[in-house]
């Protein structure tokens, strides 16, 4: 495989002013699963801004909930069209996530609730920061968890093993292996096609080590990716995925798990989740979004579902209590989502630490019973096969007691 | 609080700080104009280093930092004079460039139509397009079969001889895509009119872009145009959130701007009591306790208080607390903002101000003090030995290295204390410093997107006519302009900038910028550098790597490989060339 897939390389230069002269099957026999069995793929989805899962996920069983927020909780379910999905008796799933609750019936969704970061910064800089690093409080740390998650492989790599999609490539991602942000698989090439194979040769020969480095990534990914334009994508199973950013992304995600081209890990973002105003609204129509793009993606993969685990998270989480503007400010504890055929769904894993005021965090916020490394080992360790897990979290005593089990083992 | 700091001599300065102005020293060195040049505009003209030599580096620099004493280009006042908007209030804008809801509202008879003829001609041309949306119906507006079936330059030339109320009238009819169509042909005039037509919202927007990009290009006062840049990012506000759509231009015009060489302190206040930030961060409707404002929600909101300080001085690290962050909110309760829809305009609200006693990073503040309580904060911080350390740090980043050297940072702190937060004397420290001017840091840090767009545009001598493609080229480079959501800004340090995405962006900007397909934007051939080796010495500032050579050698039909570059070349030749030098690894540093 390796003598194939370099003699290609050797070739490319030349291939790039034709692109398409090589058959996508080739690529997928250097890349993809023919041989091995096939390889588990972990999207992260990363809800920017400190989204507030306690109207994502309301525990609508606790009357402290209704007290702290009296204009902007979610009603108790059964109190009309805005009232709270009822999951177990106490929790229940904001109603713009309608899409997502037969997955949870199902039984390929699960929910970690009052998960986050030990550390108590309200920044989101430093938050998402730490949060992209793995390494909570510790700043030097120069990687991000999600490269350090891919596995340590013998000879050559996808070159889009590790995809981001946007147009930069996310803290979570950077670091010793190759990663590609991509802002739209059309759009990702270079048009001129006599010209991509001069500024080729410059940015594989170029001295300067980060622009030859992300140069040979961005043309090797290129190629590939410029294959797969060749047949326009067709969702499957009347997947619909909504308009907007994230619904874009997981379907290009798509598009790349279904081609076999030897995609890992998965990156996509989403901002806009700081409502220190008018906050019901606001978070209505994003999760109308995350809900609907999400299952939208799990329905497109159909049975690839069972090689896919997505798994949620942002940076902290919001006040208890509303504030003075019908929004909440940061916080600290939040809530997770995995959603995948290995997850053992229906069910909200973790303590729930209560909100009455003696139980709250600095008196104020949702208090941490889950750490975000917990959920992230687990699923390297289980969905990823990785056996290093615990390495990929640094300062962090691992172990699989850590675990709260939402993966089948 | 006030402080007893008096402006002084910037000699005495550099005396306190114990420096001596080595840059006063005549240099006429190449590599270190160049570098000056690299750092301090947005990337040399193919004269500028002959002509900062001319005039000594010192005496350029110290121009620069002086830029009340530059004449400004009338090439690019010419282009700025057609942005009418850049000139006008946040409350004129309002009026002028009405948002869909204020549109609805004239709709709905709850507000007057506007007087002006156009400006009522466009509002209600969008009112029957929110009516037909809202039917679930497509526009109803019949398009003129001239428009369609007309060459763009024939129609444009029939419009222009219309009356005025045929004109509007006529436009009013168009759909979308045609008016596009008509855009590059259209006079300044008419362009205003087609933009309006496509939606007066977007107006302000892309005036401000348009700005933005021609000051870096055509500005001869660069080093102010970069702090702006910098200040802008630095106290950033996103300008699609709600009012921000019209209090930006203002917020840039006349707090930013003006600012970026003065005290570190009269820019904080400045940003702190402007509508754009206020709003943006949410301090306007920020009430302490048993306010009651008329319409909206009573209680405290923190956002403006953390960014404060975590964003605009002490820096994340800068020793405060959670409990710190509360109490200064506390003390910018009732800095809001009069009749926001409107326009709008700061004023302090004694009624939903906290009056009960403060305690801030140690400080006491006693109960009572009104408006007095918020600047004291600003006070307070703006001369904090973490924010001195905070802001050079940025400044270093941005100007310098990506990790600056401590022993830079020292200085450059000192020099913030000592002349009570004055952004010159930071600036000529930074300057002066033997790290700013170490040729080790020559060519090293990358290019933000509009770093790259800005300095190419400018070596190549191109002419933006309008900017709409490269506001296009800057969104997939990663950096659309005034629209960073989260108040940290824009990165400073080069490497955040480099990744696949924003490389294949910038190979395709490179190549349509010198192919003559970036809409808006003309490259002549002719205005290029007829050697090689003048090329890129006019891109690179020096030879071309040996890759790169060799990749210019291969553009051309029997180019030899035995490294001869050209003395002679045709157009098509030079514009190849160019294209593969801007795209070149060398070209993304600088």
């Amino acid at each position: 495989m390796s003598i194939n897939r370099r003699l290609f390389l050797h070739n490319s230069a030349i291939a790039m002013a034709g692109v398409g002269t090589a058959p996508l099957w080739l690529e997928r026999a250097a890349f993809g699963a023919q041989g091995s069995p096939r390889k588990k793929i972990l999207v992260t989805i990363f809800q920017r801004g400190a989204a507030d899962g306690l109207n994502i996920v309301a525990p609508h069983g606790e009357e402290e909930y209704y007290k702290l927020r009296p204009s902007i909780a979610v009603p108790r379910p059964g109190a009309g069209e805005t009232a709270a999905i009822n999951l177990d008796g106490f929790f229940g799933l904001h109603p713009a996530l309608e899409p997502l609750k037969p997955w949870w019936d199902e039984g390929h969704l699960a929910i970690i609730h009052a998960a986050g970061s030990p550390d108590p910064t309200r920044s989101h800089f430093d938050a998402q920061d730490y949060m992209e690093s793995g390494t909570p409080g510790w700043k030097a740390t120069s990687d991000g968890w999600l490269n350090r998650a891919l596995p340590a492989t013998a000879g050559k790599v996808s070159p889009v093993r590790a995809v981001a999609l946007g147009a930069a490539l996310p803290r979570a991602l950077r670091g010793r292996n190759s990663a590609v942000a991509v802002e739209s698989l059309p759009s990702f090439g270079v048009r001129d096609a006599p010209a991509a194979a001069m500024l080729e040769t410059m940015y594989t020969q170029t001295g300067d080590q980060l622009l030859g480095g992300t140069g040979r990534e961005t043309f090797e990914a290129m190629r590939l990716l410029q294959l797969l334009q060749k047949t326009p994508y067709q969702p499957e199973g009347n997947a619909s995925y909504p308009s907007g950013r994230l619904g874009s992304s997981l379907r290009q995600i798509a598009q790349l798990i279904k081609a076999d081209v030897g995609l890992e890990v998965a990156f996509a973002d989403l901002n806009g989740w700081d409502h220190h105003v008018n906050e019901p609204a606001q978070l209505g129509n994003l999760l109308r979004e995350f809900g609907g793009a999400l299952a939208a993606f799990a329905q497109d993969l159909g049975p690839r579902l069972s090689d896919v685990l997505v798994v949620t998270m942002s940076e902290f989480g919001r006040t208890a209590k509303e504030n003075g503007n019908r929004g909440t400010d940061h916080g600290h504890a939040n809530v997770m989502f995995a959603l995948g055929g290995d997850v053992k769904g229906g069910k909200v894993y973790g303590e729930w630490p209560g909100l009455a005021a003696e139980q709250l965090y600095e008196g104020r916020d949702l208090a941490v019973t889950t750490d975000f490394r917990s959920v992230l080992s687990e699923a390297v360790a289980r969905h990823m096969g990785n056996p290093q897990a615990d390495a990929i979290f640094p300062h962090y005593p691992g172990g699989a007691e850590k675990y709260r089990g939402w993966l089948k083992s | 609080m006030r402080s007893l700091w008096k402006p002084i001599n910037l000699r005495l300065v550099w005396v306190l700080i114990g420096l001596t102005p080595v840059f006063a020293a005549k240099t006429s060195d190449e590599p270190q104009i160049l570098h000056a040049l690299n750092r301090l505009t947005w990337g040399p003209r193919p004269r500028d280093v002959d002509a900062v030599s001319k005039v000594g580096l010192s005496h350029w620099i110290d121009q620069q930092l002086h830029p009340e004493t530059i004449t400004e280009n009338p090439t690019l006042l010419e282009k700025l004079a057609t942005l009418d908007t850049l000139n006008l209030s946040q409350t004129e804008l309002a009026a002028r460039y009405p948002s869909p809801q204020a549109i609805r509202a004239m709709a709905e008879g709850r507000t007057p139509w506007p007087t002006d003829l156009q400006t009522r001609a466009v509002v209600q041309r969008m009112a029957e397009r929110q009516k037909a949306k809202k039917a679930g119906k497509d526009s109803n507006i019949t398009v003129p079969r001239r428009a369609l079936t007309e060459k763009p330059e024939e129609f444009v030339a029939t419009l222009e001889a219309m009356t005025t109320e045929e004109r509007i009238a006529t436009l009013q009819g168009l759909t979308e895509g045609a008016l596009r169509r008509l855009y590059p042909v259209a006079s300044p005039g008419l362009r205003r009119r087609i933009q309006m037509f496509n939606g007066p919202k977007q107006v302000v927007s892309q005036d401000l872009v348009q700005a933005r990009l021609v000051r870096a290009v055509y500005s001869n006062r660069q080093l102010e145009d970069v702090l702006a840049d910098f200040w802008f990012n630095h106290f950033n506000v996103y300008l699609d959130k709600g009012a921000d759509r019209f209090l930006v231009t203002a917020y840039e015009r006349d707090v930013i701007r003006p600012r970026v060489l003065g005290k570190f302190h009269d820019l904080l206040l400045a940003t702190a009591q402007s509508p754009a930030m206020l709003f943006y961060l949410d301090n306007w409707q920020s009430t302490g306790p048993g306010a009651k404002p008329k319409g909206k929600r009573a209680g405290l909101n923190e956002n403006y208080g953390r960014e404060l300080m975590e964003l605009h001085t002490l820096g994340v690290d800068g020793g405060y607390t959670q409990q710190d962050v509360t109490e200064v909110a506390r003390c910018f309760t009732g800095w809001t903002i009069r009749d926001v829809k409107s326009g709008g305009e700061f004023f302090f609200n004694p009624r939903t101000h906290d009056i009960g006693e403060k305690h801030v990073l140690g400080f006491t503040i006693a109960g009572g003090g009104g408006m007095q309580d918020g600047l004291k904060v600003l006070d307070i911080l703006a001369r904090q030995p973490s924010t001195a350390r905070f802001i050079s740090r940025k400044l270093a980043e941005r100007f310098v290295a990506d990790d600056p050297p401590a022993a830079l940072l020292d200085r450059m702190a000192k020099a913030f204390l000592v002349s009570d937060g004055d952004l010159r004397v930071v600036m000529t420290t930074m300057i002066a410093a033997p790290e700013f001017r170490d040729p080790a840091n020559f060519r090293t840090r990358v290019k933000s997107p509009l770093e790259l767009v800005a300095s190419a545009i400018r070596a190549t001598g191109a002419d933006i006519d309008y900017a709409l493609s490269l506001a296009t080229t800057l969104t997939q480079m990663g950096e659309p302009l005034y629209r960073k959501v989260e108040p940290t800004g824009y990165p400073n340090r080069g490497v955040e900038w480099m990744n696949s995405a924003s490389l294949v962006a910038r190979m395709n900007f490179a190549g349509a910028l010198t192919s003559g397909s970036l809409a808006g934007v003309t490259l002549d051939a002719k205005s290029l550098p007829d050697t090689d080796n003048e090329l890129a010495r006019a891109l690179l500032g020096g030879p071309a790597s040996a890759a790169t050579r060799a990749a210019i050698l291969s553009s051309r039909p029997g180019g030899a490989d035995d490294g001869t570059l050209t003395d002679n070349l045709d157009a098509g030749a030079a514009r190849r060339a160019a294209g593969i030098l801007i795209g070149s690894p060398e070209f993304q540093r600088k």
